[in-house]
This record gives C-alpha cells, structure tokens and sequence, in this order.
C-alpha cells in the first residue's frame, strides 16, 4: 500500500486517564464526589450514614429509572415529554381496575399498568417515527392527555388501592436496601448493557448519529424510533408500579413535573441534546448528583426556593463546562 | 453601449485539502458581456464563482474589479461593490413576498415602521425595468414557479444596482418557454451594460447567449475566446483535452459472453421521477462506469436499487431470479453493498468510533447468545480491515471525526468489505479525498474485481471512469443514455451523451 499523504490525525494523545477523563459524564461524575465529601466534612453524624444514604437513593430512583429511557430517546435526537403524566395515567388505569373487580391479582394489576405506560410510549413512537411529527409536539400532546386521562379516571381525587404484594414492591425493604433502589440497580444495569453491548443498542447511537447513514446501513430506522419511546413509556410503567405500592393509591398527581427532573438528570450526567452521544451511566450520575444536592439542601436547612434557582445553575453549568470543552477541542 | 474592462482575474488560485482546486487562472471580464464558463464537474467553476463573489479568499492572484483590487471578506462586501450571485439553489425565503424578499434585509423604513408601499413601489419599478411586470410585488414567494423565483433573484441582484452578475446554472431546471424569456432579461442587462458571468453546461445556449467562452479544465484556463471563434466540438475538445495516464489502467473484461450477468435491472423506474425506465446488467467481476451530470438521477438509481427509495416500476434479477427489495436491510442479506456520496452525512456516524463506524453492517452476524455483542470479534475483525486498507487512526476508539478524508471513506469501504458483498455501489467513492487514499481505492476496486466482485462506480471524473471501469453508462435526466465499452469510450463521446447539445438530441432522434 502506497504511504498516506493526507492531513495528518488531530487526535491529541494522551493517556489511558486522560482519556476517560475526556468523556462528558465525568464532569457529572467529579462533581457528585466532591458534593459528597464537602457533605461528609459538613455533616459527619447524618450525611454518611446507611440510612441517609439509602434515603437519597430511593429519593432518586424513580428519576434515574426514568433516565435511563430518556438517556435512550436523546440519543436518538429525540425527547419525551410525557413520562410524568404516563405514570399518572398508568398507575389511574390499574388502579381503577383493580378497584372495581375486586381480588385482582397483583400480577394482573402489574400487566395493567406496565401494558398502560408501554402503550402510550407506543403511541409516542409511533407519531414520530410514522406520521414524522418533531418528538418535542408528539410527546407535548401525549403529556396532556396522559394526564387528562389520570384525571378522569380517578375524578381528580387519589383512589385507593388494595393493598398486595405491589405494596410491599414498591414500599418494602430488603434489610437496609430499598426495593425501589434494588429495581433502579437492575434497570440501570440492564439499560447500560443494551446500549453497550447489543446491536440494537448500537443501532440506536447509529440512528442519532445520522438517520440516512443509519437506513443506508440496513438499520431500520422507523423501528429504532419507535422502540426507544416504548421502553420509556415501559419504564414510567415500572415507576407507576413503585407508586402505587408505594402509597396504596394512585393519585393523578402522580409524576407531576418528572419530565424536567429526568431531562436534567440526563444532560447533567452528558447526554447531549443533539444527540449520538453519551452515557447511560451518565445519566444515573445526573439523578444522583440531583439527589444529593437535595438531600444537602435539606440537612444544611436552605430554603426550598434557593433549591429551585440552583438547580437551574447546576443545569446550566453542567452543559457549559461540556461546551466549552468541545469548543477548546475543536479549536 | 461601449465595452469596458470591469474585472481582471490575476493568476487565482486555491487549494483545497488534497486539491488543486483553481490554478492560476486568469482572464477579463467586460462590461455589456455575456462572458460563459464552461467545464467539466470539478474543472473549479464554482471555485471560481464563490472566490469573486466572497463566499471565500484566493490563496494566491488578485482580482481587480473597475480597476480596484479587491478582498472580499463575505458576500456582503463583494454585493456592496456590485457583484452579485445566483446560485444554482435558490436561496428566497419562501413564505414572504416577492418585495419583501428582494429587500430582505434593507427595507425602506418610514420612522421605525417598515414602509411597504415604498418597498412594493421599488420592486414593480425594478420588474417593469427588467420586463418582468407578469410577476406581482405582493406574490408570496413559494406560490412562484421555480422560473419566476429564478427572474426574482435577478430583480433582486440588480435592485443592488450590480454591475457584475453571476449565474450559476441558471436554466438547469426550466422549461424550454422559460429558458427563452431568462435569455431575453439576460440579454436586456447586457444592453444595459451589466457584465454577465454565466455558467452552464447547455452549450447549446451558451452558443445563443455569450459574447465570450473561457473554457476551464482541472482547475486551469485553458483558453478565452469569442464566439465566433467556438463551436460546440471545440468546446467539448477543450473541455476534456486533458491527456490521462493510459498504464494506468486495469485488465479489461472483454469475454462477456462467458460470462453471465449477476445483476439485471429492467425498466426501473422511482417514485420521484428521478429515475426513468433505465435497463442495465452487471456482470461477475465487472466494474460498470456510471457518469452524467451532477443531478442526472445516478445516485437515485444505485440507491433505488439498493432499496432505499420506492421504485415504481420495473423488476430487479439477481443471478437471474426476480428478487422483492424493500428496504436496505433486504439489498444487504442479497449482498449488496453501498458506498454513499455524502460522507458526513450519508455515510459517517461522525461522533462514534472507528471501530463501530466499521462494524455497524457486520454486527448482525456477530450476535452470539441472548444478542449480547462479542466485543473481541468486533475488535478483532476491526482490526483486520484497519490492516487490511491501510487505515490510519491511533486506535480503534478513535472517534471518526478526527481521521483525515481519505481515512474515513476508507472506514466505510471497510464497513462494506467485511460483509463480503458479491455486488459493489460506489458513489463518488474518491471525492474530496488526497490522491494518496484515491490511488488505494483504486487498487481495492481492482481487487474485488479480480475476485469477482461486481462493482459499479458511480464518478463524475472521466480518468477515473475510463481507467477503472470495463463499460461506461451515461446517464441524463433521469435516462440512461448509453453504455459504452471500454475500448470505444473515451472523454469526447462520453461527453456528447453527458451535455445537452443539438447535436445529441439529433442523434437521438435518428436512433429512436
């Protein structure tokens, strides 16, 4: 082979540690280490202990289950929405059943929610992927009627569930561990394994990356699409579950406002917004680095307000840092 | 009205990554004069347009414009000295009107509101001046016909009170009705003194509409004359006179009855009428040219074929059997392959790694139990192909934006190789990348052919189809217009079915 005469490789070198350095999710990752140690000097008696931290987790878990579909769906260049108002609608929807056909087994009651959340994630996918409409207008009507549709079932008012073993799902404890935070672990774990290490997985980054070089590849594209929102509609299904079991009821403010707190979760642990790139690992890192600011907020006593406006900051400078990184890299 | 000097080119030239784009060229442009550019795809035309227009610098030479030099930062400045381009794509804002797009940017304002009587009162009195009062000022610009948008631009051009007018391709999509009022306006701005840049390939109307003829090869002037010394031979002549390095050439087929046709297309025809009726076969180990215009339909058909678009009629055999392609996924499990023009966009995952930049066909036949991927595989057979054509990349994560052109087009040649394909589609496989990298494609179509992989090349440049490829397709509009084999081809001929000229259209109507 001749010797290669083109412009030569920009790639700087640098090490092994360097380079996973470089990744966007670090910036998350540096960040929730050091907000950890500042809390264990602030408050050595009550921050670093199991049961606080557990707190936090279990606090967090429902954001970073959520996450994990969403890290998904930016990936793709795409955004949902709706997530809060399904898990409205899907834990009213069993529940309401439930209620009135007394003695549903608990199994029926999972299938019935789980089936819900996954069907409006269906219904998300498909208005983007077929009918073409930007995910942002798709996933803004289906939050309206997720929600409108938990506030006709339930009237407006929470209703009641009858407790069974959902109940100890979504509120019980394996000795000092959450359930709610053991189901996080599994579907983090098997978020990030599909993203990694399966062709769909891939498929999906390929999709984000270029759609034409995606269909030019044999990816079928619309397929991707439509898969990415139904594991996210699937999964506000599983919080649903947690919900409900959680609280013995479903009430149809359930997920309020999730939608924003999951967004940010997933660009603070680097999912970009333009998407193909990212971790899902970044994005439990983003949950957790919200959670245990929330959770620092509550122990150093400041005002829930100021909670809000740092929030916005931490959303801000997360995506800054990164920015700018890529700015210099470019350069 | 007499004709003055307006604007001299002093030995321009610009080099692209890997390219010579314009190499000192020179000539003058007066005033009153239609003044044609013709060339090949890739002789630097456009180069050319975008350097005096402002789109970017010369590297080397200067222009004088009304015997000033000038440099031009941006088009801004070089509209602001009375230069002004149409280019090929129209660039109107669509939903806004016909005045309100030729003052975009500018309008005439009465205190701190837009004075739209003002504005529509100027533009009627520009269309009046051009002759072109059939078009309303209050038109909303997407309800006009591409020729109405194209005499707009023009309005919108001269309402700067340019006195250099560039057009590029400007009848490219008009009716014939349409081309004649376009060169009647363009002959009224001559009259009235405007120095008309034109380019085109219709040599046809280059004959009916110029004054003067500069003919550019390779990113060289070749020669600048007046009409009445050119005819459109010449100008075919001068256009490919180039003389190509004939040992470059591969073992051509020439036992094609022995052999038996792997692909056979018929009466193809695509759901957007950029593919009309085409007819071919490929043969085993054959490398087919396929060449014509840019726009005359010859990705849409490889990418038709590959199923990537609807076709709407005609029947595709693969080793004789009909085959049903609906997608890309059933052309790659028939061995197909595709190399798309368009890297950045069509072909490269630009934020992913080499290593999955490459393996993103191959995967699928990588999957192991409960679909998990085999990561080593994948380095591993990664890792043969970065070998196997020379890739250089500092590692298998690199992230792919980083390689240089010919590096990554070599990642997606590796994509489709590791698949094994009995049947190769290269668009444009050597555009925008060093000579180094397009002498090593070279040698792997080569290769597979040697192997018995059918290729087909899809190319604008001549050399490279004549030296490559066993027969050469012309296609035009859509059509194919003929094949030719290797030992007949050559750029004149090959040329004559790629231009519209009226000496084609004859032939054509005697053969039909």
């Amino acid at each position: 082979m001749s010797n290669q005469t083109g412009t030569e490789l920009s790639a700087k070198k640098s090490g092994k540690f360097g380079q996973v350095m470089a990744k966007p999710e670090m910036t998350a990752l540096v960040a929730l280490i050091a907000l950890c140690i500042v809390m264990c000097i602030l408050r050595p008696e009550t921050f670093p202990t199991p049961t606080n931290v557990f707190n936090i987790m279990r606090q967090f878990s429902l954001t970073a289950i959520l996450a994990v579909g969403m890290g998904l769906i930016i990936i793709t260049t795409g955004i949902d929405l709706s997530v809060g108002s399904v898990i409205a609608a899907s834990a009213a929807f069993g529940t309401y059943i439930a209620r009135a056909n007394e003695g549903t087994p608990g199994i029926i009651v999972l299938l019935l929610i789980l089936g819900f959340g996954a069907g409006m994630g269906l219904a998300n996918g498909l208005l983007v992927s077929k009918v073409g409409l930007p995910p942002f207008i798709a996933t803004l009507g289906t939050m309206s009627i997720g929600s409108g549709i938990a506030l006709l079932i339930t009237n407006g008012s929470p209703i009641s569930y009858q407790p069974t073993w959902i109940s100890v799902f979504g509120g019980g404890y394996i000795g000092p561990v959450p359930i709610s935070v053991i189901v996080m672990a599994a579907i983090v774990v098997l978020g990030f394994i599909f993203a990694n290490n399966t062709m769909t997985g891939r498929n999906i980054y390929a999709v984000g990356n270029s759609a034409p070089a995606a269909k030019l590849s044999g990816i079928k594209v619309d397929r991707i699409l439509t898969l990415v929102y139904v594991i996210e509609g699937l999964l506000a299904g599983v919080c649903a579950l947690l919900l409900v079991g959680q609280m013995n009821s479903a009430d149809p403010s359930f997920g309020k406002s999730y939608e924003m707190d999951v967004i940010a979760a997933a660009v603070i642990g680097g999912i970009s917004m333009s998407g193909g790139e990212g971790s899902i690992l970044g994005t439990v890192v983003g949950a957790a680095l919200m959670g245990v600011l929330k959770n620092m907020f509550v122990q150093l006593a400041v005002s829930g307000y100021w909670q809000t406006v740092i929030l916005g900051l931490i959303i801000i400078g997360a995506v800054a840092i990164d920015s700018v990184r890529k700015k210099r890299a470019t350069r | 009205m007499s004709k003055e000097l307006i604007c001299r080119l002093n030995g321009i030239s610009k080099i692209f990554p890997g390219v010579r784009a314009l190499d000192n060229v020179s000539f003058d442009i007066y005033s009153g004069e239609v003044h044609a550019v013709v060339g090949e795809n890739g002789a630097g035309k456009s180069t050319l347009m975008n350097i005096l227009s402002g789109v970017y610098p010369a590297e080397e030479g200067t222009v004088e414009f009304e015997g000033r030099e000038v440099h031009f930062k941006e088009p801004k400045e070089a509209q602001e000295a009375g230069i002004a381009m149409i280019h090929q794509e129209l660039s109107l804002a669509q939903h806004m009107t016909a005045a309100e797009n030729v003052y975009i940017g500018r309008m005439p304002k009465k205190g701190i509101m837009i004075d739209r009587a003002k504005m529509y009162k100027d533009t009627q009195d520009f269309l009046d001046e051009l002759g072109i009062d059939y078009i309303s000022p209050k038109a909303i610009v997407k309800n006009l016909s591409v020729s109405e948008q194209q005499l707009l631009e023009i309005v919108k051009a001269m309402s700067f009170r340019s006195k250099m007018l560039i057009m590029d391709e400007p009848t490219a999509s008009l009716t014939e009705g349409e081309i004649k009022f376009l060169l009647k306006i363009v002959d009224n701005l001559r009259k009235n003194g405007v120095a008309i840049l034109y380019i085109s390939h219709k040599l046809e109307e280059i004959m009916e509409i110029a004054d003067k003829i500069t003919v550019l090869r390779d990113g060289k002037h070749i020669d600048t004359r007046e009409k009445k010394d050119m005819d459109e031979q010449t100008m075919i002549n001068l256009m490919v006179g180039r003389e190509f390095d004939q040992s470059a050439h591969r073992e051509f087929m020439s036992d094609y009855e022995t052999r038996k046709p792997i692909l056979e297309v018929e009466h193809l025809s695509d759901a957007r009428g950029r593919v009309k009726d085409v007819s071919f076969k490929l043969y085993e180990g054959e490398v087919l040219g396929l060449t014509g215009l840019v726009g005359a339909g010859r990705s849409e058909l490889l990418e038709t074929i590959f199923g990537a678009h609807m076709k709407t009629a005609g029947t595709i055999k693969l080793d004789g059997k009909e085959v049903k392609i609906k997608n890309t996924e059933d052309a790659i499990n028939h061995g197909m392959a595709l190399i798309p023009e368009g890297r950045k966009i069509q072909g490269l995952f630009l934020k992913m790694s080499v290593e999955d930049n490459m393996t993103m066909v191959y995967l699928k036949r990588l999957k192991s139990t409960l679909g998990l991927l085999n990561k080593n595989k994948v380095k591993g057979i990664a890792d043969e192909y970065v070998d196997k054509l020379n890739v250089k990349t500092p590692s298998l994560q690199q992230c792919v934006n980083n390689l240089s052109g010919g590096n990554q087009q070599k990642t997606i040649v590796a994509r489709w190789l590791m698949n094994g394909p009995k049947i190769l589609f290269m668009d444009e496989p050597t555009h925008g990348i060093d000579i180094g990298a397009k002498s090593e494609i070279y040698h792997i179509i080569d290769d597979l052919a040697k192997e018995g992989v059918s290729v087909v090349l899809l190319s604008s440049e001549m050399p490279e189809v004549l030296s490559l490829c066993d027969r050469i397709m012309v296609m035009h509009h859509g059509e194919l217009r003929g094949v030719l084999g290797h030992d007949e081809a050559d750029q004149v001929k090959i040329m004559s079915y790629t231009l519209d000229s009226a000496a084609n259209d004859a032939k054509e109507s005697q053969t039909a």
